[in-house]
């Protein structure tokens, strides 16, 4: 992402190179490069030799897709529905999202307008259907008086297909989409493949290509524009706090309380901001909402920037769930759940949500597979744990080291008796008292080379407790491997 | 802000009095049936080897307490060095881990931090903090703000300090646990948690006191009376008896300096 390259510089044409098998060659062109003759795909030794004044820059894709991505994002001011068109484009279904903008031709003024600030060229074509606009968008054809002769005067490159097809569709005196277009379809898929007459299908509107959005559309959104960019944080907030009240007024309306909440802050330069909470119950506290907001805010690698203000401010609530009033009214021992179920929110916000746990009873006999730990926000339903026998001593460990530790054992019985002392640590350990084996095999059902376990529960003379087993048995190998899995109390 | 008002306040009440505040007037083995002081904050101490015996005498004493629910807040490291808490054992200790919420921070000042939200929450019974090493972030001023905390929200907090010598704090008691061995059951198998136990001091009470017992989780409660009977036929390496004061002088010195000096 180099936008500060293209913003208000002297006219130097520029190249983006990567190096391919073969040399290094041109990748990418800017307007002037263009003019100058160049062509992506020339060696760069050819460009320098045309173009002494050439600047050159490295190639990155990665850094050109998070570009795409920012620059998404910035456009779901005007729809929630936007699509990547990789490398360089993107797609919006602006179908009943124009009434902001009094028409479409004023919502894409505004959109060229605030990337023309970011020093981007942008091209823009309306369609029916995503094919057809990209194709219109991204081909020239002869001017056209409507949307289906526009498509018909672009030429068969538009059709996107590979090189190879599109050479033979010339060949065959075939120049634009609308003369493919007059010839049967079948003979079109026998002769250039399956994959034209589909071309054919989407761009003549017979087949509607899906936008793949980036997103869910939410189920609650609410907005505020301004005028005159905001450029204090804090006015922000207060916004959104006011929004977050309408978006618990709509919540109350439906029974409902949201899980999940976006904020997004757009600024004037079209880049956006966004915070996202969740909470463990369902909620329309706005007082709770904002308080994690500014957690959220806290956590920030970088401090919110507002640029240039803030021009719109958008809140979502991307999961709800049922909250009847009558939830609200908790009371004695809810009450305190209640609160505790805040504070996972609040930590979780802080630390990430999956750092925040409980425990919760998984169906396998293998010890460190046998329970799980879930975001505590998640609330699982209590899971019954195997209660313990009354006057036994605990037979499994607090502790559990995963993966286990491997020991030195020394002097263990064979065929199946614990060590008699061990090192761990680098301490050696008398083995005092031992139970076991409590013979653990390996699920077979799923991997047939799994050695059995053996465990034994082993204190040793100063008293200390450990959960050791041997790693297969003495008829399975020669030397089984001991380890120590977990430390009681 | 709030907190450095109660904070000066309380400085000043003890400026006046010239004596910390008052022991809570329990019994010295109150403990064995009670847990620890409610809304106090109390330290653990164990070396790295006797870890899980501290972390099992701290789950063990909130279930004496009944001081349910329990935030457990530790670092990412710990979960490294000490291994992961791992339910079905903590089940067997008698925990209901269906009121066991687990934080997991990346070092210790966001520990710390964690810590003074969770002090907060009335919801909670027990708070457990478990740090690994010297942790030279809880510090006096540290200490002094998670016991006001837990005064003001009745939330008991235990600081479980594995791997650390006692520094100066506000805590009102500080404990120091190791490993014993058990009364091994029939076929020389390990037996119920066992625990060697010593106060080493207490605010308004008396340190130094030492005990060795089992934890019964069928009764809730710490158990001295099984060690009593067993190592009454004079075993030598026995600890002395029970509840006995092992080293008076130490504790004395323990009581009066420890705000200024390395104790323990």
């Amino acid at each position: 992402m180099r936008p500060h390259l293209f913003v208000g510089r002297a006219e130097t044409p520029i190249a983006f190179v990567e190096t391919v098998s073969g040399g290094v060659r041109l990748k990418a062109l800017d307007r002037e490069a263009v003019r100058a003759g160049l062509q992506p795909g020339l060696t760069l030794a050819d460009a320098r030799a045309r173009v002494p004044e050439l600047e050159v820059y490295e190639h990155d894709a990665h850094a050109d897709h998070e570009w795409l991505e920012r620059l998404a994002d910035g456009c779901q001011r005007y729809t929630p529905s936007v699509a990547l068109d990789e490398p360089d484009g993107l797609i919006l279904d602006i179908a009943g999202c124009v009434h902001e903008f009094e028409g479409e031709r004023r919502l894409a003024a505004d959109l060229e307008e605030r990337l023309a600030r970011r020093g981007l060229l942008v091209r823009h074509a309306f369609g029916d259907t995503p094919d057809t606009a990209r194709a219109l968008a991204r081909f020239a054809g002869a001017p056209a008086p409507d949307e289906k002769r526009a498509v018909k005067r672009l030429p068969v490159a538009a059709l996107g297909l590979d090189e190879d097809a599109t050479t033979a569709l010339s060949r065959a005196g075939l120049k634009t989409v609308g003369d493919v277009m007059a010839r049967p379809l079948a003979t079109i898929a026998a002769r250039f493949g399956e994959e034209a007459a589909m071309m054919i299908r989407r761009l003549d509107g017979s087949v509607k290509g899906p936008i793949v959005a980036r997103r869910t559309v939410p189920k609650i959104g609410v907005e505020r524009r301004f005028a005159e960019p905001i450029a204090r944080t804090e006015y922000a907030l207060e916004m959104l706090a006011e929004l977050a009240t309408e978006a618990a007024v709509q919540l109350a309306d439906r029974h409902e309380g949201g899980r999940r909440w976006e904020a997004r802050l757009f600024r004037a330069d079209g880049l956006v901001q966004r915070l996202r909470i969740e909470t463990g119950q369902p909620t329309r506290d706005v007082a709770l909402l904002m308080r994690l907001f500014r957690e959220r805010i806290d956590s920030l690698a970088d401090p919110l920037d507002p640029g240039f203000g803030y021009d719109l401010v958008r809140l979502d609530v991307a999961l709800t769930e049922k909250l009847d009033a009558s939830q609200l009214k908790l009371e004695g021992g809810e009450a305190q759940k209640g609160e505790v179920a805040q504070l996972v929110d609040q930590l979780g916000t802080r630390l990430g949500r999956a750092r925040v746990r409980r425990f919760s009873a998984r169906d396998s006999h293998i010890p460190e597979q046998a329970e799980l730990m879930l975001p505590a926000a998640e609330t699982p339903a209590p899971t019954p744990w195997t209660a313990p026998e009354t006057g036994e001593p605990p037979l499994r460990p607090i502790y559990l080291f995963d993966p286990p530790q491997p020991i030195e054992s020394m002097m263990a019985e064979v065929p199946d008796g614990p060590p008699h002392r061990f090192r761990w640590r680098r301490t050696v350990h008398d083995v005092a008292h031992s139970e076991g084996p409590e013979r653990i095999a390996g699920e077979w059902w799923r991997r047939q080379d799994i050695p059995t376990r053996d465990y034994y529960r082993i204190e040793d003379r100063r008293g200390r407790r450990f959960w050791i087993f041997r790693h297969g048995l003495y008829s399975e190998m020669e030397a089984p491997r001991w380890y120590l899995h977990g430390v009681f109390a | 802000m709030n907190e450095s008002l109660a904070l000066i306040a309380r400085l000043k009440r003890i400026a006046t009095t010239g004596m910390p505040t008052q022991g809570d007037g329990r019994a010295d083995d109150a403990w064995l049936t009670q847990g620890m002081a409610k809304a106090q904050l109390h330290e653990v101490f164990a070396t790295i080897d006797d870890s899980a015996s501290g972390a099992g005498f701290a789950v063990a004493s909130v279930l004496a307490a009944k001081a349910a629910p329990v935030m457990w807040l530790r670092t990412e490291a710990s979960e490294r060095q000490g291994g992961r808490l791992h339910a079905t054992g903590l089940v067997e200790m008698g925990l209901d881990v269906s009121s066991l919420v687990l934080g997991l921070v990346d070092d210790e000042a966001s520990l710390l931090r964690a810590a003074a939200d969770a002090a907060r929450c009335h919801g909670l019974g027990t708070l457990l903090i478990e740090s690994w090493g010297r942790a030279p972030g809880i510090d006096l001023t540290a200490t002094r703000r998670l016991m006001l905390a837990a005064e003001a929200s009745g939330v008991t907090i235990l600081s479980l300090r594995i791997g650390a010598e006692p520094v100066p704090s506000a805590a009102a008691s500080r404990w120091r646990v190791a490993a014993c061995s058990s009364r091994p059951l029939e076929a020389d198998a390990p037996g119920k948690p066992a625990f060697d136990i010593e106060l080493l001091r207490r605010r308004g009470g008396q340190a130094g006191l030492r005990w060795r017992v089992e934890w019964d989780r069928d009764a809730y409660i710490f158990d001295q009376t099984a060690f009593e009977t067993a190592f009454a036929s004079g075993d030598s390496a026995a600890l002395p008896g029970a509840g006995i004061s092992v080293a008076a002088d130490r504790a004395a010195a323990d009581d009066a300096a420890a705000s200024v000096r390395r104790t323990g």
